[in-house]
């Protein structure tokens, strides 16, 4: 039965991903893209990583994306409208470059390869020991200074949004008057 | 690679590998092709997540859990990401009323 998930997980992962790409309007891209991460959060399934498949659900087609079209909806972004042949010809350089790419991808994968020696992890043994203990364990254990670190990463990240959507210049009672003045 | 995998009953790491490259350059496209930043943002998390596809399948493949504990610091750190990332877009549409890229061009020579 994998393989067959496999598939069809993949289906869905490729062409979200590609519509997230063709799509003009910014919010279709939005839904596209939480059908591509739904997709990856199957995948984790599939790889014996249930706790990583639903922080993958709760955390981006959750949170993240809903941040997403919050700021879409904030903006009033309506459909990309097109200018012509300028930004034609930079779509097919775009294109182009892509598919370079891609064919570097192939030769590169064409060469002899092998993984190393495996760990004394196996995903049954996980399994049975519970796939979010065994990373709870790790994470409050060899993992717990960069665990730390994140806390730190995700401070920085609060502290920073707050400052960069305050005006600058200004304290931060006249920046809420700020807002409300705007139109 | 053969394809008889679909028939038996392990899917192989390489079918994961492509599959995140092919998601990876799709992302790599988009960001290239498209000119709205909040679209460019999303193929960038795009990318990211091709990116943690490969890193959770070596995990599964290597018989080890680090993979997964990484993949958890790098949502993370993409949410912190997101955080700042849309607040600069926020910043950018207030000052220049656009978010197209090839408009915010105040440094261009």
């Amino acid at each position: 039965m994998t393989p067959v998930f496999f598939l069809l997980f993949a289906l869905m992962a490729v062409v979200g991903a590609t519509m997230v790409v063709l799509q003009r309007n910014p919010i279709s891209s939005a839904l596209y893209l939480v059908l591509v991460f739904m997709s990856l959060g199957g995948f984790f399934v599939l790889l014996a990583a249930p706790f990583i498949a639903a922080v993958q659900v709760v955390v981006y087609a959750g949170a993240i994306m809903v941040l997403f079209l919050f700021v879409i909806m904030l903006l009033n972004l309506q459909k990309d409208v097109d200018d012509g042949l300028h930004h034609a010809a930079r779509r097919l350089f775009g294109w182009l470059l892509g598919f370079l790419i891609a064919g570097q991808a192939v030769l590169l994968m064409r060469g002899a390869w092998a993984i190393g020696p495996r760990g004394k992890e196996p995903p049954e043994l996980v399994h049975a020991l519970g796939n979010t203990q065994v990373i709870g364990i790790r994470l409050f254990g060899d993992y717990l200074w960069p665990f730390e670190v994140t806390s730190l990463v995700l401070l920085v990240g609060v502290v920073g949004a707050v400052v960069l959507s305050l005006r600058r210049g200004r304290g931060v009672d006249e920046a809420q008057e700020g807002i409300e003045e705007a139109p | 690679m053969s394809l008889s995998w679909v028939t038996q009953g392990d899917v192989p790491l390489e079918a994961y590998l492509v599959l995140s490259g092919i998601l990876f350059l799709i992302g790599v496209v988009g960001v290239l092709v498209r000119r709205n930043a909040l679209v460019i943002f999303m193929c960038i998390e795009l990318m990211l997540n091709a990116a943690n596809l490969a890193i959770v399948a070596f995990a599964n493949k290597l018989h080890q859990t680090d993979g997964q504990v990484f993949v958890f610091f790098v949502m993370a750190v993409a949410a912190a990401e997101v955080g700042i990332g849309l607040a600069l877009i926020v910043n950018v549409f207030r000052a220049r009323q656009t978010v197209y890229v090839d408009e915010v061009n105040l440094l261009k020579g």
